[in-house]
């Protein structure tokens, strides 16, 4: 943050949940929490990928607005007072997850990434101990035509994050939302099977940046020892942020 | 061209199509032409040749007259009554009346109205520009082009006029922030995407005075700086996107759009950009989104469109009845139309009367207006002697209000203090045999349809709270399905991302307010009040008894 004062940015002091801390002025709110150590929970935002304040899990409130903030988009301002984790918030977060839970068929024993997954691990975090929504238990396909990756829709949580790695990183734009409201469905070329993408390399980062078991590599899962997606993902990150890092600097 | 070389223009296009001395003014608006207003029009043209009268009558295509229920709607100008329900076999009687001229207009449908928006629709001939120019058109524009922007901006904020879209933003606000942003390649957009079920207001407009759209489009746009502009309609008005088309093309060759205007070195185009019908294209972000070929879906604001628009540009955008009202607004003054209407909304406003009363169609009322005036005197009250019950304003964003409220005043805060809306206009009215719960489950349906699914809230939420409604109208609810309609809707409104989920569950929340007796009717009785839900009590007491 140093670096980017001196590099003419203005510096903004401000208060998260009653300390005191400071931003360069483009930065987000969840950015500067991260810095800090203060934990916000996540499932659209992925550092490196545009952000789309879509899943509403990093509300917070902000002294003044009568609404709350995604963190993820707003930006850091001078003398801004933010409160990330109010009774308030909490609660909302917690039935967003259950609504997430209840919108398609998330059977954790049976699941690929049970263990590793981020919706699983928030709704731990969250304390989250039923989902108290009746569950809609829609129909839907799985897509294995790929011959390394599956898509399995029933996982899916609508995140995006694979349309975003795949059109700004990779540049090859194959994923796409089809439908609208509960009918929104995410596919490859058109809707066309994954397995004859035209546009697909196969370059696996959609599978690499999904929070749940929705995108899996074929014959791999979470209790093989030889399996490595956690280690994966955590090296795959620093890269997309990198990746960032050259397009912002080139634009 | 200059003002009085476009008088001249206007004159000659006029003279060439020889007129006879009264017009006979024939609604050529979507709904009369539904009920064969055309028809009517070539047997007037035909009588009219046959008796010879070419001198005397000639028959003119005008927009919406108003009173939809009634139509097809005829008026001669020498007589200010709009004739009702005419068919081809009064053609002649008409004629006859267009050459004494003598009554007058009594029905409370007409004379309690007052037209700024509408002053135009039922008078031009949509498709003629010299129409138009010969009252009053382009005056505005001509006249605004001697003056500074910052002047414009300031008639405009001192008017108090505010957005018509639905949120009531103050629209001289709105165009000093896109003026003050940067200070090339702004854009102006008209949103006619008007996508509530039941309103007409935009369209109507469109079809019926589309160069005053125009004008208000070319004011602004001087005014903030902007030298391109695009009117997004929804694909299902063709014909207001035709007129709309027409219009453009001759505006631009009189000289009043496209280059160096009136002489001067202002320059403003406009385009059209046809929308696929989705409710949520109306919301700012996801118009903008849209124009640029991609997806339709809201993103949150700020930054606001002023800021960051189209193609990442300063944007102005505003509703088609909001651009219908700044020529008036300029050729008047700010301050004759602050005199207008009520302390915070100043004005008229257009509504789209419909449902259970006897005149459904167009109407325009100063702010301010009672709703009771509105339903009983211009409305013309309940059909068939039943009793009101509801009035449901805002469309799917807005709530319903009860009896008890109806010598409100129709403005901005007033409507929103009772847990509805303005919203764009639509104005449903309800008698006792609707049943409030399926009125609140007919709006969430539509919601949950609507959603764009980018957002968890909205996206399961309103599928979550239509099911419960859907379960109480099928009289399988419980008193905690009720708590539970409360929590949700909570939840729904303060963590949605845009508007269209952050409004969804107003139609719940008001119908639980004033009409909780009936959704507990439905759980407690298995009864519906109004005998709209079908409740089927021998199942449900068989499948309990096998439960069990
Ligand atoms: C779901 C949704 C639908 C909307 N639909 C319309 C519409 O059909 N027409 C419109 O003018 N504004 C609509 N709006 C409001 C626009 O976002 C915007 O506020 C408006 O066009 C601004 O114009 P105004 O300031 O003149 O009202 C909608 C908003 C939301 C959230
Ligand atoms: S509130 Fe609804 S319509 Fe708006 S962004 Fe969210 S899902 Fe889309």
């Amino acid at each position: 943050m140093a670096a980017l004062a001196a590099a003419g940015k203005k510096v903004k002091t401000f208060v998260i949940d009653g300390k005191d801390v400071s931003g360069t002025e483009d930065q987000t709110i969840i950015e500067v929490c991260r810095e800090n150590n203060i934990e916000i929970p996540t499932l659209c935002y992925l550092d490196g990928l545009t952000e789309i304040g879509a899943c509403r899990l990093c509300l917070v409130e902000v002294r003044g607005s009568n609404k709350l903030l995604p963190a993820c988009v707003t930006k850091v301002q001078d003398n801004m007072e933010v409160v990330t984790s109010s009774d308030k918030l909490k609660n909302y977060r917690v039935k967003i997850l259950e609504l997430l839970f209840s919108e398609r068929n998330h059977i954790c024993s049976v699941c690929v990434s049970n263990g590793i997954c981020e919706l699983q691990n928030l709704a731990q975090r969250l304390g989250m101990t039923h989902v108290h929504y009746p569950y809609l238990f829609p129909k839907l396909e799985v897509d294995a035509s790929h011959e390394r990756f599956v898509l399995d829709n029933n996982r899916c949580i609508l995140c995006t994050r694979c349309v975003r790695v795949c059109d700004e990183i990779e540049g090859a734009h194959t994923w796409d939302i089809m439908g609208r409201g509960i009918e929104s469905m995410v596919i490859t070329d058109l809707n066309k099977p994954w397995g004859e993408s035209e546009s697909c390399t196969s370059c696996g980062k959609c599978v690499a940046v999904c929070p749940t078991g929705a995108l899996v590599e074929k014959y791999k899962n979470a209790v093989d020892k030889s399996f490595s997606y956690k280690k994966d993902k955590l090296k795959f990150l620093p890269y997309l942020t990198t990746m960032r890092e050259v397009k912002n600097e080139q634009s | 061209m200059l003002i009085e070389e476009l008088l001249e223009y206007a004159e000659k296009l006029r003279d060439r199509d020889k007129p006879g001395k009264h017009a006979i003014k024939v609604c050529s608006a979507a709904g009369c032409l539904s009920l064969k207003s055309d028809a009517v029009a070539e047997e007037l043209k035909k009588k009219i040749t046959e008796a010879g009268l070419e001198e005397e009558c000639w028959v003119k295509p005008v927009g919406c007259l108003g009173l939809c229920s009634k139509g097809p709607l005829v008026t001669v100008d020498t007589d200010g009554k709009v004739y009702q329900e005419v068919k081809p076999t009064d053609a002649g009687r008409i004629i006859a009346r267009a050459a004494e001229g003598v009554s007058k207009e009594t029905d409370p449908f007409f004379t309690r109205q007052q037209k700024i928006v509408l002053e135009n629709s039922g008078q031009v001939d949509p498709e003629k520009i010299q129409d138009y120019i010969l009252r009053d058109g382009y005056l505005a524009l001509n006249e605004v082009l001697e003056l500074t922007p910052q002047e414009v901006i300031d008639e405009v904020t001192l008017s108090g006029l505010r957005g018509r879209g639905g949120a009531g933003y103050p629209t001289g606000l709105k165009w000093n922030t896109v003026a003050k942003t940067g200070n090339v390649g702004k854009y102006v957009i008209c949103n006619a995407d008007e996508g509530d079920p039941g309103a007409f207001m935009d369209r109507s407009v469109l079809e019926g005075d589309p160069h005053r759209v125009l004008e208000g489009m070319a004011i602004a746009a001087f005014a903030v700086g902007a030298t391109e502009g695009f009117v997004y309609v929804r694909a299902e008005y063709p014909l207001a996107i035709k007129r709309l088309k027409n219009a453009i093309k001759q505006a631009e060759r009189a000289g009043v759009l496209g280059k160096n205007i009136f002489g001067t070195t202002f320059s403003f185009a406009v385009e059209i950009r046809i929308g696929a019908g989705a409710f949520v294209c109306g919301e700012e972000t996801a118009l903008i989104a849209s124009i640029e070929g991609r997806r339709g879906q809201p993103r949150p604001r700020p930054p606001y469109p002023a800021q960051v628009g189209l193609w990442g540009s300063p944007t102005l955008i505003n509703n088609v009845e909001t651009f219908a009202n700044i020529a008036p607004i300029m050729r008047h003054g700010g301050e004759w139309y602050a005199a207008i209407g009520t302390e915070k909304s100043k004005g008229t406003k257009v509504f789209a009367l419909a449902g259970k009363i006897n005149n459904t169609g167009l109407i325009e009322v100063p702010m301010g207006t009672k709703l009771r005036d509105v339903i009983y005197d211009i409305g013309g009250g309940i059909p068939d002697g039943k009793k009101f019950k509801a009035v449901q304003t805002g469309g799917p964003s807005g709530g319903c209000i009860p009896e008890q409220f109806l010598d409100h005043p129709i403005d901005y805060e007033s409507l929103g203090a009772l847990g509805s809306i303005m919203g764009s206009g639509g104005m449903i009215i309800m008698d006792e045999t609707s049943c409030m719960v399926d009125v609140a489950k007919y709006f969430l349906d539509f919601t949950k349809d609507e959603s764009c699914g980018k957002c968890v809230p909205c996206r399961v939420g309103t599928v979550q709270l239509y099911s419960i409604l859907d379960r109480i109208t099928k009289g399988e609810g419980t008193m905690e399905d009720l708590d539970e309609l409360d929590d949700l809707c909570d939840l729904v409104k303060n963590t949605s991302l845009c508007g269209l989920g952050q409004a969804a569950p107003n139609p719940v929340l008001s119908t639980i307010q004033y009409f909780r007796d009936e959704y507990v009717a439905h759980i407690i009785e298995k009864r519906c009040p109004a005998g709209v839900c079908k409740i089927h009590k021998g199942e449900r007491k068989q499948k309990e008894e096998v439960m069990a």
